[in-house]
């Protein structure tokens, strides 16, 4: 075997995948991250070798564990396999195997043993009001919990809407004074991974970043990966075309709603969500498998502000371009004039006249050339 | 004493009045087309058909009968062809001329005209955008020819200083006028590639537009400098450039060689030779537009036809027609946007159109006459 050439013999029997797959994988992460086929092998490598698994610890909050159980069913290779073997998950309420006063020491002597080193991610809201006594775990508040946590933690990734701002428990009236991790963290630098539930590409390609380079990718002004959430879901939209051509359904099972319209005018938040599910979908089964792809407006559920706060169905604000309110007719085909005989006699007196200059030129110079001949002889 | 000498005579002649009756007419439907009845009330474009003969024409073709300044600087300047220095001035005078009213033209078929300048700011700039490339870089390109073609404009006005410090970067912008119509030229090509299924399958050659595109822009360039050295030796009576024109046919036939392997070549690796034998309207324009092409390789093939100025002329001109119906063909005649749509220009749109090129020889003669461009005559 050539010396840069990695090993994945032992990967493959960790995790029940084999190389090819598993390098198809990573190279569709990278192409997503917008990284090159180079970034794909170093993410491989990363993955395959067991030293470089940074240890996790996962805190839940005030949630429905949406975010856990939208990455279970993730259909990447075998990818349950590879987001526990990729890391090594040593506390999550949700996955362990063990239970009360086990876990919580495991968890314990994790944080102490790889001080700095391991990622917390954040699942769920956390109540600050009161002392944070309404979302309590092995007796200790998440408030607590979550400022012990994230202490020593190498980077912190706030996993769902519910971690990024706090999600459907922060809707009026908030009786529990529920906040998302970077509002709570205030000091420190949150990922976020908003989405309700997130899609959990997005999750697993910033981790894989996150392994692979030591660091977290790049993030906008709200934490959130530029990769994913970089463009609105409306400009992705395959329904987009309809928008600017002014088609729109205007409730559900209307003639527009069937012909596959767009949603804008039932309360679509597209066009003020950013968020990669125009283009990735969900669930990794294709298919328009996403909330507008099945007929339902988005309802801005990665976006603060909008999600959970805007009513359901009432019109978006357009960020980019507002739908003019005139359109140039399209159907109108048989309004084109034919040729008219003014028309074409114009045009064959122009050619006409082409011809006939030039072969009153080529006339002249051949008497000018005979001229000239003369002259010399 | 300069090399270059200004024609002199009259300016008024007959021919000038017809073009200028020519022009007049043409002002009027400019008049109603811009100001008083848009762009509905003169011409017959229509949604399938967004453009017309005043881009096809003026723009797409306008500017390729423009390269004559393009294909002289790359014989001179890069192959370093130093006899056929004495056609460039008139040649980028023709180019200047011919770019600044390709440019003007491509206002008629702007609906909205007067937002023009937003192509200017480079924060509206879509960098995917081959339109943006074509009118930014014909935008530049017209400057750019201003500049080559300011030295005779200086000597006329007896600007030595100026013309001096003009000459020590002239340079440059040689260069860049070899550059830049390199670019908007195969990016013409790049346009219907953008167009996609609507362009005949004949003429949809994909990756190898830019290529054809750029090869007929070179070709019609050299044959517009026969058709204009020869009208003019025939129109202001001077001595015959035909020595120099010979050398410039025989560049001709291996260009056009080259351009008709690649053209076949193409269609053949594409399997589309079927389709010149339709017997459609297509393959009927297709085979009358390679019989144009074909025409000047017979007569310039023989070196002693190639030495005689009348049957350059007629080559020139059958190459002009040729690469004229390449390009009318493609964009307009065999353009197929869908069912329903079809396409004739209207009176008005062809008068325009006709008025600009009346313009342009009225512009070159005054210019000619005026400023010392054409090259001064050896005494025999």
């Amino acid at each position: 075997m050539a010396e840069n050439e990695f090993d994945f013999s032992e990967l493959e029997k960790r995790l029940g995948v084999n190389r090819r797959t598993f390098l198809k994988f990573c190279t569709g992460v990278a192409a997503s991250l917008g990284l090159p086929t180079s970034a794909a092998v170093a993410m491989a490598e990363a993955v395959a070798d067991p030293k470089k698994r940074p240890p996790v610890i996962w805190l839940h909050g005030q949630e429905c564990t949406g975010p856990t159980e939208a990455l279970l069913r993730s259909e990447q290779p075998s990818l349950e396999h590879l987001i526990l073997d990729l890391i090594s998950l040593d506390y999550h309420q949700t996955l362990d195997s063990g239970a009360g006063h086990q876990v919580e020491d495991m968890k314990k002597k994790s944080m102490h043993d790889n001080k700095g080193k391991y990622l917390l991610v954040i699942e769920g809201a956390i109540p600050e009001k009161d002392n944070g006594i309404y979302c309590k775990i092995a007796g200790e508040t998440m408030t607590d919990l979550t400022r012990e946590a994230a202490e020593h933690a190498a980077a912190i990734v706030a996993y769902g809407s519910c971690a990024s701002w706090g999600g459907v428990q922060a809707a009026s009236p908030n009786p529990t004074g529920a906040t998302g991790a970077p509002q709570f963290l205030k000091d420190k630098t949150v990922l976020t991974i908003p989405g309700c539930p997130p899609n959990p590409a997005n999750f697993i390609g910033s981790v894989l970043y996150f392994v692979t380079f030591g660091k977290l990718p790049p993030i906008d002004d709200k934490g959130r990966p530029k990769w994913a959430y970089g463009r609105l879901v409306h400009e992705n939209c395959y329904r987009r075309p309809h928008f600017d051509a002014g088609r729109f359904a205007t409730e559900f099972g209307d003639e527009g709603h069937k012909k596959g319209w767009c949603l804008y005018k039932m309360g679509c938040k597209g066009p003020e969500t950013y968020n990669n599910c125009s283009s990735l979908e969900y669930n990794n089964i294709g298919g328009q498998v996403w909330p507008v792809g099945v007929g339902h407006p988005c309802f801005g559920c990665s976006e603060k502000g909008v999600g959970f706060n805007k009513p359901l169905f009432s019109l978006a604000e357009v960020i980019t371009h507002t739908p003019p309110n005139m359109f140039p007719t399209i159907e109108d085909r048989e309004d084109a004039n034919g040729m008219t005989a003014g028309a074409a006699a114009l045009a064959g007196v122009a050619v006409g006249a082409v011809i006939g200059a030039t072969a009153m030129s080529a006339k002249k110079l051949d008497e000018k050339q005979s001229d000239s001949n003369t002259d010399k002889s | 004493m300069s090399q270059y000498q200004a024609l002199g005579g009259r300016i008024l002649t007959k021919p000038f009045m017809v073009l200028g009756l020519i022009f007049a007419i043409s002002l009027y439907f400019m008049f109603e087309r811009f100001v008083t009845g848009g762009m509905g009330a003169v011409s017959n474009l229509n949604g399938g058909f967004a453009w017309g003969i005043w881009v096809v024409y003026d723009v797409v073709i306008g500017t390729a009968f423009a390269c004559g300044g393009y294909a002289l600087a790359i014989a001179v300047y890069v192959f370093n062809k130093g006899q056929y220095h004495p056609l460039v001035r008139p040649a980028v005078l023709a180019s200047l001329l011919g770019y600044a009213l390709g440019g003007f033209g491509a206002f008629f078929d702007m609906g909205r005209f007067w937002q023009f300048y937003e192509i200017f700011l480079p924060w509206n700039w879509n960098f995917n955008s081959v339109m943006l490339e074509v009118g930014l870089c014909v935008a530049i390109y017209i400057l750019v020819l201003a500049m080559e073609f300011a030295p005779a404009l200086l000597e006329k006005l007896g600007q030595k200083k100026l013309l001096k410090s003009l000459n020590k970067v002239l340079f440059l912008f040689i260069a860049l006028g070899i550059l830049l119509p390199t670019m908007h030229q195969s990016s013409l090509g790049s346009l219907l590639i953008a167009m996609g299924h609507k362009v005949n399958p004949l003429w949809q050659v994909m990756h190898m537009q830019p290529l054809l595109a750029l090869m007929t822009a070179i070709l019609m360039g050299f044959s517009i400098v026969l058709f204009e050295a020869s009208t003019v030796t025939v129109g202001f009576k001077r001595k015959s450039e035909t020595h120099m024109l010979t050398g410039l046919g025989k560049i001709i036939v291996g260009l056009l060689i080259a351009f008709l392997v690649v053209r076949f070549g193409v269609l053949m690796f594409q399997g589309k030779l079927g389709l010149i034998f339709a017997g459609d309207f297509a393959s009927f324009m297709f085979i009358l537009e390679n019989i144009l092409f074909v025409i000047p390789l017979i007569i310039l093939l023989s070196p002693e036809r190639r030495a005689q100025g009348s049957k350059l002329l007629i080559a020139g001109v059958c190459l002009l027609l040729a690469g004229s119906l390449y390009r009318f063909d493609a964009f307009l005649l065999t353009f197929n946007p869908g069912p329903g749509y079809n396409y004739f220009p209207s009176v008005p749109e062809i008068m325009i159109t006709l008025g600009v090129i009346a313009f342009e020889l009225m512009a070159y003669i005054v210019i000619v006459k005026l400023l010392p461009v054409m090259h001064r005559e050896e005494h025999a």
